[in-house]
């Protein structure tokens, strides 16, 4: 907006950032509970809300929610991360940019730094990473699983939908209902 | 490669790496490479057309503007800023990749990315997936009722749509809609509990996607960006928010 000289009349937030303040001030009543087999999960840093975004502060805010919401020890961070992680190559229009190889060449790396945390869950709030690291899971055949942050926090809070848990895997896909 | 490829000083004058300068704060530092490679060594589309960050700010530097305008790598590069985050004198290096982009005449840019644009531009959602706002307020009100009736405790979910006054104006990616419409519930549900209610999804510039930015076409990224824009002002809303 400010590349149009635009000045709106409203703020602009993420809900990244609410979600953290929602859990902080109780609104949200998230905990691990329905955790019992220790599921680890990794997570993705997408370069719109953190580099490109709010920082580290986000990132922040963000493995702050994820780790109520599946427990401290059930996350594993991937390495670099935050404002210095790689891009999944799944943003700057590449899905749709019609060079798949390249696109996956890139995410060579991605790939490598999930599989490396040994987390069968990436937690990806972000539409093209979601995209694209479900493609580097299947293309490179490690596997795991792609969700949304609004799966698991629904999931924390028994209020995920049987119709809700497409991104799930078969251990989490009957989990509270 | 051409003779004059191989002479660069032949090229020399080469404007566009300074016409990319004039539009940037402090010229991007654009001409403050020390070329030790930080970012090209911790770029993953290091190698794709056999280019890289560095060597594409070089050849800018060097006046090649042939080779910069018109090397598929830049629709590679996912612009994502790594290589400004670990440069020591901060060069905008995706800036130089983003006007490159703008160099290719609209017609041979990625034929996906301006069929995105270009369906964005004729639907008043701006969905690039080109789901009308009927669509896609049929899609949230069909789901919302299935939920309503099947699930227990939910019979009274609710999902605003084009309500006055409301503190936050959701936006939503096309996706949903389009494909999987069941994962936009718990977005439903968390956003109720968070905001009492207190949001709307809107019929006009609904959809949080834009590939025209993606396209580097200005005009029509501002189009959207404006449209957007008065729709959260219309119905409004204090706060635009993003699902992601």
């Amino acid at each position: 907006m400010q590349k149009f000289g635009i000045e709106p009349k409203f703020e602009i937030e993420s809900i990244i950032r609410l979600y953290a303040r929602w859990v902080r001030e109780g609104v949200l009543k998230v905990n691990s509970d329905w955790n019992v087999n220790n599921v680890k999960f990794t997570v993705q840093d997408p370069c719109q809300l953190v580099r490109k975004g709010y920082g580290d502060a986000v990132a922040d805010e963000l493995r702050y929610v994820i780790k109520k919401v599946v427990g401290e020890e059930n996350f594993i961070d991937t390495w670099p991360n935050k404002s210095n992680n790689y891009c999944c190559g799944g943003g700057g229009g590449s899905l749709q940019a019609g060079y798949p190889e390249a696109r996956r060449y890139y995410g060579k790396i991605k790939n490598e730094q999930i599989v490396k945390t040994g987390a069968p869950y990436v937690i990806a709030p972000c539409h093209n990473c979601h995209s694209q690291i479900h493609d580097l899971s299947e293309y490179y055949g490690a596997g795991y699983h792609v969700v949304h942050l609004w799966t698991l926090i629904a999931l924390s809070l028994g209020i995920l939908g049987e119709n809700e848990r497409e991104y799930l895997g078969e251990d989490l896909r009957n989990c509270g209902l | 490669m051409s003779d004059s490829k191989q002479h660069p000083d032949k090229e020399c004058g080469g404007s566009f790496i300074e016409s990319v300068a004039e539009l940037l704060p402090e010229g991007g530092n654009l001409n403050m490479c020390l070329t030790c490679g930080a970012c090209s060594a911790g770029c993953p589309a290091t190698g794709l057309e056999d280019m890289d960050p560095r060597k594409f700010l070089r050849l800018a530097a060097l006046g090649m503007d042939e080779e910069i305008t018109t090397t598929p790598w830049v629709w590679m590069c996912t612009m994502c800023q790594r290589c400004t985050y670990v440069c020591p004198m901060q060069i905008n290096i995706p800036q130089l990749v983003y006007q490159a982009r703008q160099a290719w005449p609209r017609e041979d840019r990625p034929k996906g990315i301006i069929n995105s644009c270009d369906v964005a531009l004729r639907n008043p959602g701006h969905s690039a997936m080109g789901a009308s706002s009927e669509d896609f307020k049929f899609v949230v009100e069909d789901v919302l009722e299935e939920v309503q009736s099947e699930q227990e405790g939910m019979e009274k979910l609710k999902v605003p749509f084009d309500e006055l006054g409301k503190t936050y104006y959701l936006n939503q990616n096309s996706r949903e809609p389009v494909t999987e419409p069941d994962e936009m519930v718990p977005l439903w549900k968390i956003m109720n509990i968070g905001t009492g209610e207190d949001w709307t999804y809107g019929s006009n510039g609904w959809a949080a996607e834009n590939y025209c930015m993606f396209a580097a076409d200005d005009e029509s990224w501002e189009k959207i960006v404006r449209t957007k824009v008065k729709a959260v002002e219309d119905l409004g809303a204090k706060i635009w928010l993003n699902t992601e």
